[in-house]
């Protein structure tokens, strides 16, 4: 029998092994044990305070057990408009524990996770590493029935999705949904024909190209990726590095994983016309856990390339051109998908961001000059070096050259990924998804805009409304106050804790807004929700604490007559604190009344 | 030598190449309030108290290099009202009960609290239950006074170079540990500096306490900072 010792003992005695060994750990045995934490310590020369500190950062390891099998429900809002509320009660039902919990017979543990990037087929679930999509009560009892019994959670897929969800390394039902092919992702590709091209060009030339077709981070930040390439290239080192972040983990965004599923070599190519333009040997893919089921896929798609010629030595044929990639996976933590966070947590350590200067194109992955590009961006490339530039720069808008992934999902009829030209307005895209009657689209995620219907003349492009791709849409019977509450208690969950305003700020600014959203608010309390937005905002180190706020300050901006309702006037200010409740809970936790009870009436 | 030419709040100022931006305003006695910062530590920006704005956008001063014309704004009213926030913040994120602590008076988030003219924090405490951690032979680490300003964590490591704190958790449940293996085997003077080098009474020297009497502190008679701006802070 494998034992502890033996899944610590394989792995290199290299710190920078940590996530591998712990992974392996946890997925063996459920839980890192104080034991395997002694191990793995010892083993990679590091302390026990820091191998935990590295297990309780990610959501998918655990010090304590998490069952023989483990469920993660998604808890993103699109999953709760679906009907996540039956779908949980079903699973503890039929577990017998509630979430956070493991049942008393060790078989079935049960624990929410935030969007696993299957928000156009929610509810969504990862059980022992295979998706299961568009739950319903009855197929969440049947899943622990079937845990129950012993057939593991692969053979309880009855039916696969779409395209290479159905290949043998792949076999998920998950459904691609792809409702808008357009010419830069979709269009007809010669595999290997943009990488080619830039290896008959210098470097230089390649990235000269990419600027001239104005290719901004898709992302969502929108940095000019031909500049950041530049950058990358002109330091001096021995080793530069190209970092894919396939880490999309802003709740509604999925258009990577049909990248994934369904181009990935055209990704890998993008990552290779990278390394070539800066100087690179090695790409890595950093693969967020949710989409762990399409590594192998992954790994067979790059095996080809090799034979291929496409990668490794001479790659595409060019003399004094080594490149190859390799995958790395993430364990459960949004902020990963933050550059600096990600090459912490390629590094094997706690996924926190780093302090720039210095920017990860002057010292990124293990300190090398390195180029963090976006999946969507780095496929993008590759088309523009196959078309040119002048044919990317044809599309779209002036200031925003080509298309978009978008993933739409909620309140529309056909949810999926569209790839659409920049400058889209809102309104035609919820024409294309049947979405009409729209109460409000949050474009970009939680971390973006909540759009109401006087704005869906606004467009998608990255002087108006920029977005990495999230589009949720919200039909006329749905409570913001409650999307609002989940967003927000998705960042607080989602910090990482390294700074204060982010830590403690996003905490207050959600027990603030609740407040408001019960009833018990003033207009004090919405300059407080203000002020305190945009303190955090101001103040925090990295992009999520900067956009964390944005739930609560972009509907305060849509939606005022709702907060205008929700609060009351002629009053300076009202108590969190209900005296009266206080009493009753202290009288139900004591089991008497009170013997002043008149006089509280009074 | 001094080469790179930068205002704060108007005032011109010299700064040598790499500096940080507090750095280069202590070095010209303009005070920059602190807590996460420390001595040769290497800066995290994780307390954001340092904020400054440049060219209108918000930067944390400990980990911002100076260049060349710069001009920092340090003291405008809406900058030193987020930075009391952010003292504000700390005390409801916590639990810190001052005139029962072993440090006030030594406690750099007590002492910006006077600085900053904290009465009542304008956000709700948090009153988080955080468990002290007493199981290692020199210190105890009181964890409701902890601020996660990772100093210990960055500054006391084993002879072989392993941390001795980390960080464990995430989000509003970090905290931190102390490692029980290298706790054990911690000099006496390593204990002491693992004290000194925590701002506040997170980490404490087990069985003596209240050595230096109140009265005599560190911030007992003048605010924090005070030393910079009279030109005489290291």
């Amino acid at each position: 029998m494998t034992t502890e010792k033996d899944i610590v003992l394989k792995h290199p005695k290299d710190p920078a092994a940590l996530l591998d060994v712990i992974r392996d750990v946890q997925s063996r045995f459920g839980q890192v044990s104080d034991e395997a934490v002694g191990r793995i310590a010892a083993h990679l020369k590091l302390s026990e305070a820091e191998v935990r500190g590295a297990v309780t950062f990610y959501h998918f390891f655990s010090l304590s057990p998490r069952g023989a099998s483990t469920v993660y429900l998604n808890d993103s809002i699109t999953s709760r408009m679906a009907g996540r509320t039956a779908v949980a009660q079903a699973f503890e039902q039929e577990a017998g524990c509630r979430f956070g919990e493991v049942s008393a017979d060790g078989t079935v543990g049960l624990f929410p996770t935030s969007c696993i990037g299957m928000n156009d087929q929610e509810p969504s679930a990862i059980v022992d590493g295979v998706v299961f999509t568009a739950l319903t009560p009855d197929k969440a009892r049947a899943i622990v029935r079937g845990l129950r019994a012993g057939t593991p959670a692969r053979d309880q897929v009855a039916s696969f999705g779409d395209g290479a969800n159905q290949s043998d390394l792949v076999r998920a039902m998950v459904v691609n949904n792809i409702r808008r092919r357009g010419p830069v992702l979709f269009g007809a590709h010669e595999s290997g024909a943009g990488l080619r091209k830039a290896v008959s060009m210098t470097p230089e030339k390649v990235i000269d190209e990419i600027k001239r077709a104005s290719l901004l981070g898709r992302g969502g930040a929108g940095f000019p990726t031909g500049l950041k390439w530049e950058f990358c290239r002109r330091e001096a080192a021995d080793r530069r590095f190209v970092v894919c972040n396939a880490d999309e983990g802003e709740p509604g965004t999925f258009k990577d994983r049909v990248i994934l599923t369904e181009l990935p070599a055209l990704l890998f190519e993008g990552m290779a016309i990278a390394g070539y333009a800066i100087g690179a040997k090695t790409g890595v893919l950093y693969l967020r856990s949710e989409y762990a089921y399409l590594r192998a896929h992954l790994e067979s798609v790059l095996a080809g390339m090799r034979r291929q010629g496409l990668l490794g030595k001479k790659a595409a044929g060019a003399a004094g051109f080594d490149f190859d990639i390799v995958v790395k996976s993430g364990a459960g933590a949004y902020i990963c998908g933050e550059e600096s966070a990600l090459l912490e947590s390629a590094e094997g350590k706690r996924g926190e961001p780093r302090d720039r200067p210095p920017f990860p194109v002057q010292t990124g992955y293990l300190n090398q000059p390195t180029t963090v590009n976006n999946v969507e961006t780095l496929a993008t490339a590759a088309r523009i070096m196959a078309e040119g530039a002048a044919w990317f720069k044809a599309l779209g808008t002036t200031q925003s050259a080509g298309t978009k992934l978008l993933s739409v999902s909620g309140d529309c009829s056909r949810p999926g990924v569209y790839e659409i030209e920049y400058g889209l307005p809102i309104a035609d895209l919820l024409d294309m998804a049947g979405g009409a009657g729209a109460k409000a689209v949050q474009v970009g995620g939680p971390s973006g805009s909540c759009v109401a219907p006087a704005g869906f003349g606004r467009k998608i492009d990255f002087s108006d409304l920029a977005t990495g791709g999230s589009v949720i849409v919200f039909g006329p019977d749905r409570d913001i106050f409650e999307v609002v509450s989940n967003f927000m208690e998705f960042f607080v969950d989602e910090s990482c804790g390294w700074c204060v305003p982010c830590r403690a700020g996003n905490v207050l600014l959600k027990k603030k807004f609740e407040k408001v959203a019960r009833g018990l608010g003033t207009a004090s309390d919405l300059r407080d929700l203000e002020d305190w937005g945009r303190l955090v905002k101001s103040t925090s180190r990295c992009g999520l604490g900067q956009t964390s706020p944005n739930p609560i300050l972009t509907t305060l901006k849509s939606f005022p007559e709702l907060y205008a309702a929700k609060i009351r006037t002629g009053e300076e200010f009202v108590p969190e604190f209900n005296l009266e409740e206080a009493v009753q809970d202290g009288c139900a936790a004591a089991h008497r009344e009170p013997e002043c009870k008149e006089s509280l009436d009074e | 030598m001094s080469e790179i030419r930068f205002t704060i709040d108007g005032k011109a100022c010299l700064a040598e190449r790499g500096q940080t931006i507090v750095e280069a305003a202590k070095a010209n006695g303009v005070y920059i309030p602190v807590l996460c910062n420390y001595e040769a530590l290497k800066p995290v920006g994780s307390c954001r108290i340092c904020t400054v704005r440049v060219a209108g956008r918000y930067m944390a001063s400990c980990t911002q290099p100076v260049t060349e014309g710069m001009a920092v704004e340090n003291t405008a009213p809406d900058l030193e009202d987020m930075r009391k926030s952010l003292i504000e913040m700390l005390f409801v994120e916590g639990n810190h009960f001052c005139p029962s602590c072993e440090k006030s008076g030594n406690c750099e988030l007590q002492a910006l609290g006077y600085r900053y003219k904290m009465m009542v924090p304008r956000f709700p405490y948090l009153w988080p239950g955080r468990a002290l951690l007493a199981g290692s032979p020199l210190l105890m680490l009181e964890r409701n006074r902890c601020v996660q300003c990772l100093r210990c964590v960055r500054g006391i490591t084993s002879k072989a170079g392993r941390k001795v704190f980390a960080a464990v958790e995430r989000g509003p449940h970090v905290t931190i540990e102390i490692d029980p293996k290298l706790a054990a085997k911690l000099s006496e003077e390593e204990a002491r500096r693992a004290m000194d080098i925590c701002p506040v009474g997170a980490i404490l020297r087990k069985e003596k306490g209240f050595a230096l009497p109140i009265g005599q502190r560190k911030f007992d008679h003048t605010p924090i900072g005070s030393d910079i701006e009279k030109g005489t802070g290291r």
